[in-house]
Formats: structure tokens, sequence, C-alpha cells
């Protein structure tokens, strides 16, 4: 515990400046797969551990599609649409034969997933871990502000994640589209009678969690390590933001995932050995005091 | 008549010996050609699948240069060699369980110990119960050879060693840090044994060198994070002159991506001793100039004929670059098969007894040799050097060997420190 340099930091701009931001890099790209998450469970009830190997699918056709055309954002777009396809499949073709079934059965087949997805990025792309490198375009020096220091690669990244927040949050509150999910979510049985095609409804969850997956694995893979087996830490956090945030909740998950960047971020400065507890630690309290997460409906 | 009686024993001698040949001819020499012909077994528990794959490949790689060498030239009186890997997944108890079954199962007469350091230990003490030879490949962990409490008989090591890293590493960054006045450092290192163990010893050794240092923080970020930006920043508000780091692998090329966006190398001296490997140096799309490291693997250092073959062939054979784990288990390979061949035999006292000492030559030797050190069975006399990254290939042009004379003394001292000796 280092309280002196915590309070060091807090009272300096500079430093408050680089923390903040750094929570915000580490929130928004979690906010990404956690967004995914908590719809799928919100409308379909499915805990779906595979979420990680979408993040990962994500990166290696970012990878790919780079080293093919050169283009970042034919990459970015090309992996969101291929994991969003995916996500798709996914639905149709496994997951939704284990609709109703219990928990362990579904975490049973996510499981079987994230293995065979695993050992067939090996077969496909090998089992060393492969770096794309920064895009020329962000090879840049980070910008002063404040006295703090920001990449320009996470600058666009926040507002890339902010606006892609925003906007998911409007489609689910304020639109025809977003009405018909939030029944699908409320009352499957009711929405049916009235003639909503249900099993439309969950692919298209699916299929917009994959996008956002896809997503983040092409944005994160500019800066980090691609490997398989790199969803894991990843699906891990995005559920603890998940129960923090409220399942099922877009805004949840938002809020969620910054205050885990942010407990990360000054966490290092205050609490360096325990900064991963920490967040276990937040989720806790949470859990105690609000059980359906800090945005979630009671039931 | 006795001369007839003889004649007849005579004769009846020359039946039964020919019918003792005969026999021998049916039955005896089958069997002993049978006996020359089985292959020698080597069993070699390995990572094979998860994130360390790696491991795996390019120690079978390593192993197999040399075999395929031993075979082409006839094996051991027709003995060829028949390596068998298996997948310990990285879990130590599954080290343990194949070993076993390696050797009872499968007739394994050796065991390359291809593990990380943890699985190591568990092998180590397979090795000991079942009295066969044992090459430690790949454990870097320096107690596993130095502490006498742990020692056996049959049990070596062809890698590099903490110690020997660690006191190259503190004499090369101070005489950086005496050059350039770099007096506050900082450390970034994994949270886990080796990360804690090897940023301990080059601290140690760093202020032996060069007593002013001052530590002004420690970062420890965990196994496989994926993002470092917290620590990065955390690392920039110190403020520091230099900064050492023993993160390696794809976790080391997610921080050096992640500290360039930060500009952290145009800041500060960084001592990221696993770099010069490379798996890194080219996974790496923008690796910074003037990065300090170690030579993990580098075919220009030893910058010798052989060395620079040894690489090719590796390559050709391949279609990859070695890498430290190759020629790690490419030397303990060569030693067990220089053993067998001065031995004669693959029982293990009298294998052990012909490695016990030897010297060999070898591209990795800092003179053309390495030695398998008599007293604690441990390689020495390998290649280590430090110099400074570039872009492109070579990436690191220029290296500086550490003399080990300095490296025996104070590893000494570490032995005596620790009541090893």
């Amino acid at each position: 515990m280092d309280l002196p340099a915590l309070g060091n930091c807090v009272t300096s701009l500079s430093c408050i400046i680089t923390q903040s931001t750094s929570g915000l890099i580490i929130g928004m790209l979690l906010f990404l797969v956690a967004a995914g998450v908590s719809l799928i469970f919100g409308v379909l009830k499915v805990v779906n551990f595979a979420h990680g190997s979408f993040y990962m699918l994500g990166a290696y056709l970012t990878l790919t599609v780079y080293g093919v055309t050169g283009s970042f954002l034919l990459a970015v777009i090309a992996a969101a649409l291929g994991v969003g396809v995916f996500g798709l499949l996914f639905e149709r073709l496994i997951i939704s034969r284990v609709y109703g079934s219990q928990v362990l059965m579904q975490l049973l087949v996510c499981y079987g997933v994230i293995l065979i997805l695993d050992d067939l990025v090996k077969i496909i792309w090998g089992a060393e871990f492969r770096s794309l490198g920064m895009p020329d375009a962000f090879l840049k020096p980070p910008l002063l502000l404040g006295g703090g220091m920001v990449p320009v690669y996470y600058l666009f990244l926040i507002v890339l994640t902010l606006i892609i927040a925003v906007l998911l949050g409007l489609a689910i509150t304020k639109t025809r589209l977003g009405k018909i999910v939030r029944a699908v979510a409320i009352n499957p049985g009711m929405a049916s009678a009235l003639g909503l095609n249900t099993g439309l409804v969950y692919a298209g969850v699916f299929l917009l969690g994959g996008v956002l997956a896809g997503l983040a694995g092409a944005l994160a893979a500019p800066v980090r390590s691609i490997v398989s087996g790199m969803g894991l830490s990843v699906v891990v956090e995005s559920f603890i933001v998940t129960v923090i945030g409220g399942m099922g909740s877009v805004a949840g998950a938002l809020v969620g995932s910054l205050l885990i960047g942010l407990v990360r971020s000054f966490g290092t400065i205050g609490f360096p050995l325990f900064t991963e507890g920490l967040m276990f630690l937040l989720m806790a309290v949470v859990l105690v005091l609000k059980p359906s997460g800090l945005f979630g409906r009671e039931n | 008549m006795s001369k007839g009686s003889g004649a007849r024993r005579t004769r009846r001698n020359f039946i039964k010996t020919g019918v003792a040949l005969t026999a021998t001819a049916v039955a005896g020499f089958p069997f002993v050609s049978r006996a020359q012909n089985k292959p020698i077994r080597i069993g070699m528990p390995t990572i094979q699948s998860g994130r360390a794959a790696m491991v795996g490949s390019s120690s079978r790689n390593g192993c197999m240069m040399e075999i395929e060498k031993f075979n082409a030239a006839g094996g051991l009186n027709g003995r060829m060699i028949e390596l068998i890997a298996r997948d310990t997944k990285g879990k130590p108890e599954e080290a343990a369980r194949l070993s076993r079954e390696l050797v009872n199962s499968d007739g394994c007469e050796i065991l390359f110990d291809s593990e990380s350091s943890a699985g190591a230990f568990a092998i180590h003490e397979v090795a000991k119960d079942l009295g066969v030879v044992v090459m430690h490949m790949n454990t870097e962990t320096s107690s596993l050879t130095a502490d006498p409490k742990l020692r056996v008989p049959t049990a070596f090591r062809a890698s590099r060693q903490g110690i020997h890293d660690s006191i190259a590493a503190g004499s090369y960054a101070a005489k950086i840090a005496k050059d350039k006045g770099l007096k506050r450092w900082i450390s970034c290192s994994p949270d886990y044994a080796y990360g804690r163990d090897s940023t301990a010893l080059f601290l140690e050794y760093l202020k032996h060198f060069y007593p002013e240092v001052e530590v002004v923080g420690e970062v420890w970020p965990k196994l496989y994070q994926p993002d470092y930006t917290d620590a990065l920043t955390k690392i920039l508000q110190i403020k520091p002159q230099a900064m050492y780091s023993c993160l390696w692998g794809g976790d080391l090329t997610a921080f050096v991506d992640q500290s360039t966006i930060y500009n952290l190398f145009t800041q500060m001296e960084s001592f990221t001793i696993n770099v010069a490997d490379y798996t890194i140096l080219t996974a790496i799309k923008n690796l910074p100039k003037g990065l300090h490291s170690s030579n993990r693997y580098l075919s220009t250092f030893p910058k010798t004929e052989a060395n620079a073959k040894w690489a090719a062939d590796y390559r050709a054979k391949f279609n990859e670059y070695p890498i430290t784990w190759s020629w790690e288990n490419a030397t303990g390979t060569k030693f067990i098969l220089e053993g067998i061949k001065k031995a004669e035999t693959t029982e293990a006292k009298k294998l052990s007894n012909a490695i016990r000492g030897m010297k060999i030559d070898s591209p990795f030797g800092i003179d053309g040799t390495v030695t398998m050190r008599e007293e604690d069975q441990t390689l020495v006399n390998y290649a280590i050097g430090w110099g400074q990254t570039i872009p492109k290939d070579p990436f690191m042009p220029d290296v500086t060997a550490v003399d080990w004379k300095v490296i025996y003394d104070l590893e000494t001292a570490w032995k005596k420190k620790n009541n090893y000796i």
C-alpha cells in the first residue's frame, strides 16, 4: 500500500489526467466486450462464456486483413462484421440448442467452443503470439494535455468507443428495435404471443454482441499480443463489469467498465500489490449493497 | 585304437561345436542383432499446448538438430535415438505423471526435461526416484543445481541460469549507469517467482557494481496481463532515469508496443533482458532503437561461422528462427549423445560419469566450447552478452560479451551466502 503516492497523484493535475485517461483506455475496450455479454444475458439469459473467443477472433481477423490490405480501417470493419456473422452462426447452430437448459450445460457448450476456437486459431495462425504493430497513421508522439500524456491512438479509441456507447444506448432506449429487444428480454412469451419473432431477436442480439466483441479485438490488436487464449482474461473482467453494472444494461456496462478502469489505474499507484483484488472488492461491495448491479432491474 | 577313439571324440566334438554354432546362428545372432537394433528411447515431457506451446516446438526442434546427425552417423552401434515427446500442458503434476509413464511404459532410458521451472522440479524428483539420467533443458532457476540438498547424481542442466544472467546484467547495466549517471531506477517485471527472483538479483548486482543506484519504484504486472497502461502511466509519473524489465514472450511484445506510443523508451534507458530473442525481435513491428538486452539467442553472437551456420541450418529445416530454447535443447542433446558415445551405453551411472565435467565443441560457447561443470552438473561458459537494439535485422549488431571470471567469482559468493557451499 502506497497511500502517500496516491495522495500526491490526486493532488497533481498531470497525474490525474494521465491516470484518468489510463482508466478510460482500459475501460473502453472492456466496455465493448462487456456490453455484448450483458446484452446477451439480459435478453437470452445465457452466460456466453465464449464471448472472449469472439474478441480473440476479431484480433486475428484484423491481423490477417491488415496484413493483406495494409488498411487498418478495412481490417477493423472486416473484423467487426466477420465476428458478427460468426456470432449469428454460433447462436443459430450451437447455443440455440441449449436454450432453457441448465446454466451448467450452457457453460459446458461455451467451454467446448472456446477450446475448439483456441485450437483452430493455432492451426490457422500458429501457436506463437503475434503482433500487429501500430498503423502508420497513429505513429505520432503522445499529446500533452494539462501536463498529462495521452497517446493519439488511445484518444481515437476513447472517442470511437464513447460514440458507439451513446449510439447503442440510444438504439436500445429510443428506437422501435430497441423496444422489441427490451420486450423480448422482459417477457419473451408475451412478446412471442404478440407476434414478435423472438428467434430473430435472439440471433440479432448475438450478431450485435459479435460485432462489438470483434470491434474490441480489432482495436486491441495494435497494442496487445495476439495469441490463442487471449480472450480469457477479457471475459473474466467482462463478467465483473456485468455484475457491477447490472445484467442487460448498456449504461451499466459502460459505468462498470469505467469503474474497473479507474480502479486499476489509480489502484496501481496506491495499492500496487492489490490492484486485481480491488476489482473483486468493488464487485463484492456492489453485490452486497445492490445485488442486481448498479443499473440492473430488481426482480 | 586310442587313435581311433580320439578321432571319434574329435569328430563328436566337431559335430557338437557345429550344432552349437548352428544353434547360435539360428537363435543367438538374431537375438543380439535385435538388441543392437532396438532404438534408444528418450522421453521428453514438454509444453505442446496453450500459450506456451512454442516451448515444446522450439525445444523439440533443437533436440532433432543433434539427434538426426547422430542417427545418420549410425547411432550407438546401430541403435538409433527415438525421441518421444508428451504434452504436459505446463502442469507440474502432469509433467511428473508423464515422466513416469515415459520410463515405465514407453521404455525410455533417458529423460529430456523441456518444461518450465515448475515442471522441472517435478521431473527432477521423478528422475531421482527412478534413477534415470535427466537433462534439464529450459529451467533457469539457479537453485535446482546449486542447492546440494536437491542434487541428483543423474540430473544435469544444459540451460542458462538465473544467477549467471543476473550477474551479467548487473555488471553491464552498472557500466552504462556509471557512464550516463543513471541513479534513479525502476523495475517492471511479471508478478511471479521468476519475475521477482530475477529482478531482486539484478538490482542486487547492479548496486554491487554501482552502489549509488536508488530504486525509486517497482511495478508488478500479472503474468499474461493484456494491458499495461496502468503500469506505464505509473512509470511515467515516477520519472526514473532507467528501467529494468524481465517481462517475456507475448507480455513483452505487448509491453513494448504500448510503451512505444507513450514514447517511454525515449524518456529513460531501458534494460529489457529478454528482448534479444528472435521470437520477440521479429514479432514487434516497430522495434524501438536503443533497448538494452541480453542475448537470449542471436545468430550473430558469438560472431562465428559455426553459430551462423547452425542458425541457417535450423531455419532451412524448420522454416523459423531458432530461439533460446532451441540452442539450449540442442546443447543438452549433444551432451547426452556425446556421453552415450563415450560410455558406449545408456546405463545411468556410466552415462552420468561420462557427462560430468565434459567439455564439448559448441557454436553457443563463448570460446567455441561449453562445459558441463563437474561440481554442480550445470552448463557454463556459454555466450552471455548485452547490446542495444536496432529496428532491423541483425537487430542487435554489437554485443558485448560478459567476462565469465566475474560471473564465477560472484556466483561462488552467492552460493556461500545461500549456504550451498
